[in-house]
């Protein structure tokens, strides 16, 4: 392996003319579909766009507003604005926008609610998740709009900081996290860490209660550092051990029913058990567990050949769901794909995870994680990866959180920019 | 630490065209993922840094002779000659992808 990648970087080296993509020729000049514009979707499709495909972005919505940082808007530092992007760069690069939603995938075509019908030789699908409504007793979507979930950022985004707002000093806010696997694991965390930043300065009477559905968290260590150096004695969380599991919820009383006790929520931000978006399951690709299994090599889905599924509601092994995944994902995708389309055979490939949490403005850290492929799987690779060390110095948190805000610059601009 | 992290990745960010757009398809294992962090946009680009810039950072986060947040943790993953092979396709494209 070594001999053979010194040869090919010698090759590399003597190579003048990569600057430029080799655009495709008119015969492999693929046809392909890529569903729902979020960090692996808009990634994707301008890498697609760009090698020379014929590429077209269905997207439910005109603008994406970002999970990533939506927690810093609750938590009064970010604006809306600031985490909302269009697509006009990516039309500019050639990819066609259609503004609406893909409602049934046949035999090489997906059908959209319009009726329009878009053929692909290929078919992205990018679509995240969808909130279970028929999980947890008592949330359904019409007590979203009481006790919001806000893990799809937008209208719920504003809502809950709307509801945190108007609390009064004292009040009792309640965050129910589901059970693993579900869009970005460390997210309800750091979203306790961030009301918690924002109440302290304004509502310091005021308790964060995490009522969770699970006995271990993500980066569970350093949150609890963090929330006892920078807010001692607000949050306090509770696993299924201490009867922390939610049972239930009554939105018309604001109340949190868990298996030993009952909390009055002056705001109460319910994030229910999710699965892979409606359009994943309509085009075949999800399994019992409501997530799209899938290549490690080509995100081809284990189901349904000629469709990729990448992000959020993909099972990829042992990659986490975030937008970091996402977009590596995505990259390696398009790259896949295009190999497909010109009959040739995908590469290995190799990924990475980082994701960011902030715990205040000026205190972040990380979990990181390689991953290789074998046999068609993703595995992680020892020995690397893994969290930033606990104890750290004030400047070494205050680093990651000046990181934290260069990645979301990046990715974003790699993105939709 | 920060300083010292920043001063051994600073370069001068261009601005990026079309033109400057790179292949991905001739990235080697692990270089596409290098642009979510070190892209368009970031603080610690990598445009404009030589192959032995890249290589010799990479190997030195790996055996912590450099100091890092998250670095050391990332090319803890790749061995010599991946790491050979993603700061020269870096440095031959411009490092923008």
């Amino acid at each position: 392996m070594t001999t053979d990648r010194r040869t090919l970087l010698k090759g590399l080296g003597a190579t003048a003319a990569l600057t430029l993509p080799h655009p495709v020729s008119a015969q492999s000049r693929g046809r392909v579909v890529v569903v729902g514009g979020g960090f692996g979707g808009a990634t994707a499709a301008r890498f697609l766009a760009r090698i020379g495909h014929d590429v077209t972005l269905v997207e439910r919505d005109p603008a994406y507003v970002t999970c990533p940082f939506s927690n810093a808007v609750i938590g009064g530092f970010y604006s809306m604005p600031e985490i909302t992007f269009d697509y006009a760069a990516l039309e500019a690069e050639g990819v066609r926008l259609v503004t609406g939603a893909a409602t049934e995938v046949g035999d090489g075509a997906v059908t959209l609610d319009s009726g329009e019908v878009l053929p692909f030789d290929r078919l992205l699908l990018s679509p995240g998740v969808e909130m279970r409504f028929d999980a947890l007793p008592g949330y359904t979507e019409a007590a979203a709009q009481k006790m919001p979930h806000a893990w799809k950022a937008g209208p719920q985004t504003a809502l809950l900081q709307a509801q945190l707002a108007d609390m009064e000093d004292g009040g009792l806010v309640v965050i129910a996290p589901p059970a693993n696997p579900y869009r970005c694991p460390p997210g309800p965390y750091e979203r306790a860490s961030l009301i918690a930043h924002y109440l302290s300065a304004r509502k310091p009477a005021s308790k964060i209660l995490i009522l969770d559905a699970k006995e271990a968290f993500s980066k569970q260590p350093l949150f609890e550092e963090a929330w006892s150096t920078l807010y001692p004695g607000m949050i306090d969380w509770i696993p299924p051990s201490m009867g922390g599991r939610v049972a239930e919820v009554d939105p018309t009383t604001m109340t949190v029913v868990t298996d030993f006790d009952r909390y009055e929520a002056a705001v109460a931000n319910i994030i229910p058990p999710q699965q892979a978006a409606t359009i994943a399951r309509a085009a075949g690709v999800t399994d019992e567990t409501g997530w799209c299994p899938v290549s490690g090599v080509t995100f081809e889905s284990d189901l349904v050949a000629g469709i990729h599924v990448i992000g959020d509601a993909c099972f990829a092994g042992v990659m986490p769901k975030s937008a970091f995944s996402a977009n590596a994902q995505a990259k390696v995708a398009a790259v896949a794909i295009d190999a497909l389309l010109r009959g040739e055979a995908p590469n290995s490939p190799k990924l990475l995870n980082t994701c960011y949490s902030l715990a205040a403005p000026d205190y972040a850290f990380t979990v990181a994680g390689v991953y290789g492929e074998a046999d068609g799987k993703l595995f992680e690779v020892e020995g690397a990866g893994g969290l930033s060390p606990l104890g750290a110095p004030a400047a070494v948190r205050s680093a990651e959180a000046e990181y934290a805000r260069s990645w979301y610059a990046t990715i974003t601009t790699e993105a939709f920019a | 630490m920060r300083a010292c992290f920043a001063a051994a990745l600073l370069c001068v960010a261009g601005s990026v065209s079309a033109q400057d757009r790179t292949d991905p398809r001739t990235a080697p294992p692990g270089a596409l993922a290098c642009s979510g962090c070190h892209g368009a946009g970031s603080d610690i680009p990598l445009r404009g840094l030589s192959t032995d810039e890249i290589e010799s950072a990479m190997l030195e986060f790996r055996d912590g002779s450099r100091d890092a947040t998250v670095m050391g943790r990332l090319a803890a993953g790749f061995d010599t000659s991946e790491i050979a092979l993603i700061a020269a396709w870096i440095a031959a494209e411009g490092g923008d992808e």
